[in-house]
């Protein structure tokens, strides 16, 4: 047993610290560390910072653009990036389509959406979800038939992350009506600037606008845009999702949201002394960072059980679990951080440029509602339910 | 032993019930909560003309003298329709404080108008270091002759952005913590040298912080003998905590209501969600949450009005953490049996969950709360 890492991934390391110390700018960092929300600008600034230093794709081979770090080095590069606050790459072009097309895709499709998901040049979201199908996936009903060389798609999705910023968006769509559910399903990508095509604003309960119901009438998707071949749509949706867990637990999100707490309960006050002094709360800290570190060790065991080949199994679904519940109940300790100012909505100090005086500790605003949209955690990428049924069916044999 | 309300209870409990379902859809709910004032005026009004206003004062002012059942029959109601308006500040608190404390000319000059809707009331007792400690002040009243002059600044205001009156804590004599130097005064919201920075909150109401410099009032202003306002806060903070709790109980009926429907309409995988066992013995455990709370609830009316005593004082702390508990555990359990859905704006469950978790950090949080407990913990 050996829990250390590497000479050479102690210098892949400070490689990775003296390229975010140089080359991370300090007021997106800022937002990032204090929950604060990323414009599409930040989002694209530092994209493009990082693919100069050819780091922007993770997941991909070198032969597209991707840089091939060993499952030790992408998880150096996330434990510090989170901690320095970098923003999280919005996956759905880079982490998540793109993968599927280099495995399933044309050598067009290759071609064309590549360099594209490099450069920044296309914004992808996920057309997944529908009305009725959650976490009934199969049964979406968004329909494509085929006339001639175009598909003509009719249809809704929902919960569409992002859709506002998209030019694109990759689709589940229904191709066969005749067979089993999961066999009737295609991947299709359509360009978002498609007549018929309609993007709704869904507000969640914090008031911010993240996700969108996105409605297909009549939409004409050229063939050539179909990924792999007609019905084995759900074989690459499966494969997409492995990418689309692993992380998912974040747990380096949550040692940074520890540090966050941490700051924050000592700047605050209680009976006149900070309040990570305070027996009850400091209690509360030391519980969950406990949990935490246990989450951070299981996660090291999966990566190094990928490192040496292997392929991550009911695990990756229990860490979702356990970490998606420690980092909800950080945000929950940050928003008891605050007392009663958890309770004012003070809008315009969420803003990163608010110069004017704060109503309390100045990383306040952002904590209740950033609490609020994180329920999301144990809904999305498979809902924790899910997971758990995950792991009733490969492991338990039940 | 009967637990159920009396006939005249009931009517009480009905009327508001009925007025909530008139004035209280979802979307008129959006557009009080976005308008200035931050509530209904009209919804505020009929309550006073109904009379629910003076439910807590003695016939006289048109009340019935009311005590902890009644409050809780009506914010169980204003709970269960979500209502917004500054009830619970003006007319429990600020109108019991005024009750409690003041001499017979205060009563006389300010009760009235809380009794009917008039004058809107809000308490300031909180400040941005007291962490829900109402002893911990540092807002400072010093004399000038025969009035008094504050400064300082009093900590998230619920209604004190609109309010006529406010009825703010500060020190006349003693330390920071001291329970001993606190006493009360009643101000006009129009006083010089009073700001009020106002802004919504996360669960749609609105409030303010109070900023006081130099605010000049005259003796006719204390509430009570100087420095001895301590007991008089506890007390009525008591009384506020029973009727919050009565609140919670509604939001939660309310909460549980939308759940349960949802798991019964809500198909996946061919059938309808409830199907799934985790989802059922997750509801049957909010269900059991609801009853605990509902139990405490009872339990804190039945002292809300009684004598001070670390008995009342002890159920009071008692009620208020396993509220505050069952509120969030009801609040984050119902948005995950709803999946996405239950995180939107459009959608009202969302909006209760909200309020179901701000509830803790009104009067002192489940931690607070049990420290108190444990403070007056018997050993036998
Ligand atoms: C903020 C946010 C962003 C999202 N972004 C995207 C996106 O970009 N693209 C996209 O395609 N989708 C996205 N989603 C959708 C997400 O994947 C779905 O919300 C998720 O699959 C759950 O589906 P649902 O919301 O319909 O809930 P439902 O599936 O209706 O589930 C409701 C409840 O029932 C439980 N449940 C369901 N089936 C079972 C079962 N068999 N056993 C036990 N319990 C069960 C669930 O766990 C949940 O508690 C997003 C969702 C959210 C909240
Ligand atoms: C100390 C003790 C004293 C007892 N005294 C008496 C006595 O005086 N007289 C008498 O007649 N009996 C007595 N019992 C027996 C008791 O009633 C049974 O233990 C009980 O009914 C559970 O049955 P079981 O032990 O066979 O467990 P099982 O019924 O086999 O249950 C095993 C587990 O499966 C769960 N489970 C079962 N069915 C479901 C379902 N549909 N959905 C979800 N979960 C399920 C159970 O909750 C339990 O966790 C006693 C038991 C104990 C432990």
């Amino acid at each position: 047993m050996n829990m250390n890492y590497t000479a050479e991934e102690l210098a892949f390391r400070d490689e990775v610290r003296a390229f975010l110390d140089a080359k991370l700018p300090e007021d997106i960092a800022a937002k990032v560390k204090g929950f604060r929300k990323l414009s599409k600008e930040d989002h694209q600034r530092w994209q493009k910072i990082l693919s100069e230093q050819g780091w922007y794709a993770t997941h991909w081979p070198e032969q597209y653009g991707g840089v091939s770090w060993t499952p030790v080095q992408k998880h150096i590069w996330d434990e510090e990036s989170c901690r320095y606050g970098v923003p999280r790459s919005i996956p759905f072009g880079v982490n998540m389509v793109a993968p599927v097309i280099i495995k399933f895709g044309s050598e067009e499709q290759k071609q064309q959406y590549l360099p594209r998901i490099l450069s920044g040049e296309d914004w992808w979201c996920q057309g997944y979800s529908e009305p009725g199908a959650g976490s009934d996936l199969a049964s979406l009903k968004t329909r494509a038939v085929r006339e001639g060389d175009h598909y003509i798609v009719n249809g809704q999705k929902t919960w569409t992350t992002l859709g506002q910023h998209a030019n694109m968006i990759f689709c589940l769509v229904r191709t066969n009506t005749e067979v089993k559910a999961q066999e009737g399903i295609s991947f299709l990508l359509i360009d978002m600037n498609t007549p018929g095509i309609t993007v709704r604003p869904i507000i969640t309960l914090d008031g911010e606008h993240e996700v969108n119901e996105v409605f297909f009438e009549d939409v004409k998707v050229p063939v050539e845009n179909l990924v792999g071949e007609e019905d084995k749509g759900w074989t690459y949706a499966k494969y997409l999702l492995t990418y689309e867990r692993t992380g998912l637990a974040g747990i380096g999100l949550s040692k940074a949201a520890l540090t966050h707490l941490k700051q924050l309960a000592s700047r605050r006050v209680k009976n006149g002394n900070p309040l990570i002094q305070d027996p009850t709360f400091s209690q509360r800290i030391a519980q969950v960072e406990i949990d935490l570190m246990a989450a951070a060790i299981s996660n090291l065991r999966i990566v190094a059980s990928v490192e040496g080949g292997g392929v991550p199994g009911a695990e990756s679904s229990m860490l979702k679990v356990r970490g998606t519940e420690i980092r909800q109940a950080i945000n929950d300790l940050a928003r008891r951080a605050i007392g009663p100012y958890a309770i004012p909505f003070a809008e315009e100090e969420m803003d990163q440029a608010y110069d004017g005086e704060f109503l309390s500790d100045p990383d306040a605003a952002p904590l209740a509602a950033h609490y609020f949209n994180n329920r999301k955690l144990s809904i999305f990428g498979g809902s924790n339910e899910i997971q758990k049924n995950i792991v009733s069916k490969m492991i338990l044999g039940l | 032993m009967d637990f159920r309300l009396n006939e005249e209870q009931q009517m009480l409990q009905d009327t508001v019930a009925r007025l909530v379902r008139g004035e209280y859809s979802f979307e008129k709910r959006l557009e009080y909560s976005e308008s200035e004032l931050g509530f209904s005026e009209s919804f505020w009004k009929q309550l006073g003309e109904l009379g629910l206003m003076a439910v807590p004062f003695p016939e006289e002012l048109g009340g019935f003298g009311g005590t902890g059942v009644e409050v809780q029959s009506v914010m169980t109601e204003l709970g269960r329709g979500l209502c917004i308006e500054p009830y619970l500040q003006s007319v429990v608190l600020g109108g019991g404080l005024i009750s409690q404390a003041g001499n017979e000319q205060q009563k006389e000059q300010w009760l009235a108008g809380i009794a009917t809707g008039e004058t809107q009331v809000a308490v300031a007792l909180q400040e941005p270091q007291s962490f829900y400690n109402t002893n911990d002040v540092e807002t400072t009243a010093e004399k000038a002759g025969s009035d008094y002059v504050l400064n300082g600044r009093k900590a998230v205001v619920i209604g004190g952005h609109s309010a006529d009156l406010l009825v703010v804590s500060a020190r006349t004599a003693g330390n920071s913590r001291d329970a001993a130097g606190i006493s009360l005064f009643v101000i006009d919201a129009n006083a010089e040298g009073l700001e009020r920075r106002s802004y919504p909150t996360i669960d749609g109401a609105k409030g303010c912080d109070l900023f006081l410099n130099n605010v000049k009032v005259g003796a006719d202003a204390l509430l009570g003998n100087e420095g001895e306002a301590a007991d008089v806060i506890e007390y009525q903070v008591g009384r506020a905590i029973s009727a919050l709790c009565g609140e919670a109980v509604g939001v939660m009926e309310v909460a549980c209501d939308l759940t349960l429907d949802y798991l019964k309409q809500r198909k996946q995988f061919g059938v309808p969600i409830g199907k799934f066992q985790v989802l059922q013995h997750r509801m049957a455990d909010m269900m059991s949450e609801l009853e605990q709370a509902r139990s405490m609830a009872i339990l804190a009316a039945s002292v809300a009005d009684e004598p001070q005593s670390d008995e009342r004082r002890r159920v009071i702390a008692a009620a208020k953490n396993v509220i505050s508990r069952s509120a969030q555990f009801i609040s984050e359990k119902g948005v995950q049996s709803h999946g996405g859905i239950g995180m939107t704006w459009e959608y009202n469950f969302a909006h209760y969950a909200k309020r179901l978790v701000m509830i803790n950090h009104q009067l002192g949080d489940d931690d607070f709360h049990l420290e108190r407990y444990a403070a007056l913990l018997e050993a036998n």
